[in-house]
């Protein structure tokens, strides 16, 4: 190996140990792995796997109950785990840099961001302000944001998320850092934007010869920008590789299921319309959002408009966009829990967007929802059982009575129905969703939306909550309308999909026909923006 | 911004006529009679009876309220029971110590606090955390009388460092009139110092979690830095609204504070008014007491956008 070639980063035998009283001893499990001059190596896994522990051990910015207990990490031959806090201070932002999830709560509210990015150059370079507002004008140019000069004076809450996450990057390259550490740094961005994010990561990382450690649960991400790819699971290296053969010809059991559970972008085949009651239908449904003020001029948001859908017994209806697309909006007024401003929503032959609560009331029980965080949307001090015959019993359900129907709602949803006295931290994220899916079951709904119900889930758990839901479906005959901003769930679970973009459809048609042929010039930005569209997860060459 | 200002300046008057309402009827329903405290043990009741006369008091009462708010609106106040003097000159009399009073406190208690709470925050589970916390508990529990006499008496009786009461004017001779303020305003701040300092420590603790500051330290700033530039700054708005809130306490616990070191100030005359059913006097006093606390928070508001670009009115 060559000079040039010699790995910025070497992990080598790494353990880091868990509190007493874990699930497991280790964090991370004896892991080793390289990363080399200009290489992006992908650290893969579910929650829990021990990925981010390992990037903040790099850092040398673990949270103090975990400690390295062996191995070394080796940045340039230098072993980061012997460092002093203030040699580790030195290297920050020098030698390896971070960038991390949330963009939005990344920066410092209060500090603009130029002053941000003024303080790395202030506290490692001895530039004089001149020198360092020049440099800086150069990396936010480099990072191609807009108007360097406004941008450095704007406060983050001014910017919108991938601008933020340009800021961060520009913050972590200013000093042509050896390595970058990413850890999810699209995961909270919008398909687009996180397309635009990981073609710059790729762009500086390949002229700089940057070395990137770029954590990420999605395979999608991961085939699209990795060169070589380590899965984990339980803190353990499964099993390390070049993408295509990870990809293509995993060896381990584990990486085969992660792999196969990522849903296919290509809608499976439905068949056509079956002729069925419906259930919901929107008429020019609109909401709009003003903030009165005595003085200042009324700002107005159109959340939502004229947004026509219609849902038929047994018939999954997907709505599809990005942040702020209007889409948890329209599903928020079709439950009323926020009042539409325009147009009608009928239940059956019911007109409910304009009935006054008092007569919604026994409307409420015919549609129910299904949240995204199956952590918060559950009481944590009343039992699951109580959790579920809360609603029936409102509605008149007698105690041993709905009690029965919840134990036998527990069975649908593969849980065991003796579980029913206990709370809501005693069960796994995909349990509690299957928890919260029994809940709404409970109420005997017509219509079930779902918003962005598996969105927080791993892969593999997700798939099963998918299966599990298009399997009721299929079972009650349910309606269904499912949120979601991710376009390979929406192939898989819905007969038809409605695209919104700033609060109106600009799509709508069967998945097949939308994901086949899109015609909307959003929509194929949409779907040109998926990562890994090329890929198809699960195909695996036989070896 | 100027709007917003305009607007909470106009939302004192709705505040300022409850207050008012409140205070005049609580005065005239409960018993005692300011005649019979002016004329002395030994009146009759036709003495008394000329004095209420001459005080107005035999009058209806929504009268005598509509001929006080009156003068109130022409800026007259009216003449203490009592001291033979307008409230307006009694108050312009007495304000002197009592403000000193609350300065020396404020500014004293804010930059002990502070930096302990910061302090404690950053070493949390330390012993130095324990010790700040303990002292917050007793710094709530402890009433000022208590502290001002065991104050008294180690500083001024047993050690004789300092003077055991009175005031000096300040342009008088300020030296002697610091000397005199220090045992107040240790007295007036513990109370202060306790609830500030365990807001700071609550509201940096929850900063210290937050993602920016992760990001801090990856750029490789000191610690101090990261605490004082980064962590404090965003803890501030908490900080300020109770700094804000306690100056309630400050106003109460002058009252106190002045009768234990014979402070000359509006709180005692506050105490004094309220033994003779001075009622004009009384009335004023609280009447002020309100303005200042509504200015006061106002204030802070209007502080909160310097510390938060996010925050505009």
């Amino acid at each position: 190996m060559s000079e040039a070639k010699k790995p910025v980063l070497e992990v080598r035998n790494l353990s880091v140990t868990l509190p007493k009283g874990a699930d497991r001893e280790f964090a991370v499990d004896k892991v080793s792995f390289t990363v080399n001059p200009g290489e992006i190596v992908c650290l893969v896994g579910e929650s829990g796997s021990g990925k981010s522990v390992i990037a903040f051990t790099v850092m040398g910015l673990l949270a103090k109950a975990l400690k390295p207990s062996s191995g070394e990490i080796l940045l340039q031959g230098e072993n980061i785990l012997a460092a002093s806090e203030g040699r580790l201070r030195e290297l920050r932002c020098t030698r390896m840099s971070m960038i991390f999830q949330e963009p939005m709560t990344a920066l410092n509210p209060v500090m603009t961001c130029g002053e941000q990015i003024d303080e790395v150059l202030n506290t490692h370079t001895s530039l004089d302000a001149a020198q360092r507002k020049a440099k800086i004008i150069a990396i936010l140019d480099r990072v191609k944001l807009p108007e360097p000069e406004r941008i450095y004076a704007s406060y983050p809450h001014q910017l919108s998320g991938g601008q933020r996450q340009r800021i961060m990057i520009a913050m972590a390259l200013v000093l042509d850092p050896v390595l970058l550490i990413a850890d999810e740094p699209t995961t909270a961005l919008d398909v687009t934007t996180q397309a635009e994010i990981l073609k710059l990561i790729a762009e500086l990382q390949a002229t700089e010869g940057t070395g990137v450690l770029f954590i990420t649960h999605d395979f999608g991400v991961v085939a699209e920008i990795a060169h070589r790819v380590a899965v984990l699971r339980w803190g353990g290296l499964v099993e390390m590789g070049p993408t295509e053969q990870i990809l293509s010809r995993p060896e381990h059991a584990y990486t085969k299921m992660l792999i196969s559970s990522v849903p296919s972008i290509h809608p499976v085949h439905r068949g056509a319309r079956k002729e069925g009651i419906t259930v919901l239908r929107t008429e020019k449904l609109g909401k709009v959002y003003s903030g009165k003020s005595f003085f200042q001029k009324a700002r107005v948001v159109k959340a939502a408009v004229d947004v026509d859908l219609d849902i038929r017994k047994g018939e999954t209806l997907g709505i599809v966009g990005e942040s702020g697309s209007g889409k948890s909006t329209v599903a928020r007024c079709i439950a009323r829990l926020i009042d539409p401003t325009d147009g009608k929503v009928f239940l059956g032959d019911t007109e409910i967007a304009t009935m006054p609560a008092g007569k919604l009331r026994p409307h409420r029980r015919k549609v129910q929802i299904v949240f995204q965080d199956p952590y918060r949307s559950m009481n944590p001090r009343i039992t699951v059982g109580e959790f579920i015959i809360e609603g029936p019993m409102n509605f008149g359900l007698k105690r041993d009575e709905a009690m029965a129907r919840a134990r036998k709602l527990m069975e649908t949803v593969r849980l065991d129905p003796n579980s029913l006295d206990r709370y809501p931290h005693q069960f796994s994220g995909g349990q509690r969703q299957r928890i919260c899916i029994a809940r709404a079951l409970a109420m005997e709904p017509e219509l079930l939306i779902a918003d962005e119900a598996v969105s927080a889930l791993d892969v593999s758990v997700q798939k099963q909550v998918l299966e599990l839901l298009d399997e009721i479906r299929q079972r009650l005959n349910l309606a269904v309308l499912f949120i979601t901003h991710d376009l390979r769930v929406a192939a898989q679970i819905c007969d038809y999909v409605a695209v919104m973009s700033k609060g109106r459809v600009v799509e709508y048609g069967s998945a097949e026909q939308v994901f086949g042929a899109p015609r909307d010039d959003y929509t194929k930005a949409l779907f040109a923006a998926a990562p890994g569209r090329h890929w198809e997860f699960g195909k695996f060459a036989t070896a | 911004m100027l709007d917003f200002i305009a607007r909470r300046l106009v939302a004192i008057i709705p505040v300022l006529t409850v207050v008012a309402v409140l205070v005049f009827l609580m005065l005239r329903l409960t018993p005692g009679d300011p005649a019979a405290v002016i004329a002395g043990d030994n009146a009759t009741s036709d003495q008394i009876n000329d004095i209420r006369e001459k005080l107005g008091l035999n009058e209806p009462i929504w009268t005598q309220f509509a001929i006080w708010i009156g003068n109130i609106l022409q800026g007259n106040f009216g003449e203490s029971f009592f001291f033979k003097k307008t409230v307006a000159e009694l108050i312009a009399q007495r304000i002197e110590p009592t403000l000193a009073l609350a300065m020396c406190t404020l500014i004293f208690a804010v930059c002990v606090s502070v930096p302990l709470g910061v302090l404690a925050a950053y070493r949390q589970g330390s012993v130095l955390d324990r010790i700040v916390m303990a002292f917050c508990v007793m710094g709530f529990s402890v009433p000022g009388f208590v502290i001002g006499y065991c104050l008294i008496y180690v500083f001024a009786i047993e050690l004789g460092w300092l003077p055991v009461q009175g005031y000096i004017r300040i342009g008088v001779n300020f030296w002697q009139f610091l000397e005199r303020m220090v045992l107040p305003s240790l007295t007036l701040s513990v109370g202060f110092i306790a609830l500030i300092s365990r807001i700071t420590r609550a509201s940096v603790l929850e900063v210290l979690n937050e993602d920016y500051i992760r990001t801090a330290r990856a750029k490789g700033l000191s610690s101090r830095v990261v605490l004082m530039r980064h962590a404090l700054r965003n803890a501030a708005v908490p900080i300020l609204t109770v700094i804000g809130l306690g100056v309630a306490i400050l106003i109460g616990g002058a009252v106190v504070t002045e009768s234990v070191f014979g402070l000359p100030g509006l709180g005692r005359l506050t105490v004094e008014a309220v033994l003779s059913r001075d009622f004009p006097t009384i009335q004023t006093v609280i009447l002020m007491f309100s303005v200042v606390y509504v200015v006061v928070n106002l204030l802070i508001d209007i502080s909160y956008t310097v510390f938060d670009p996010r925050i505009r009115y």
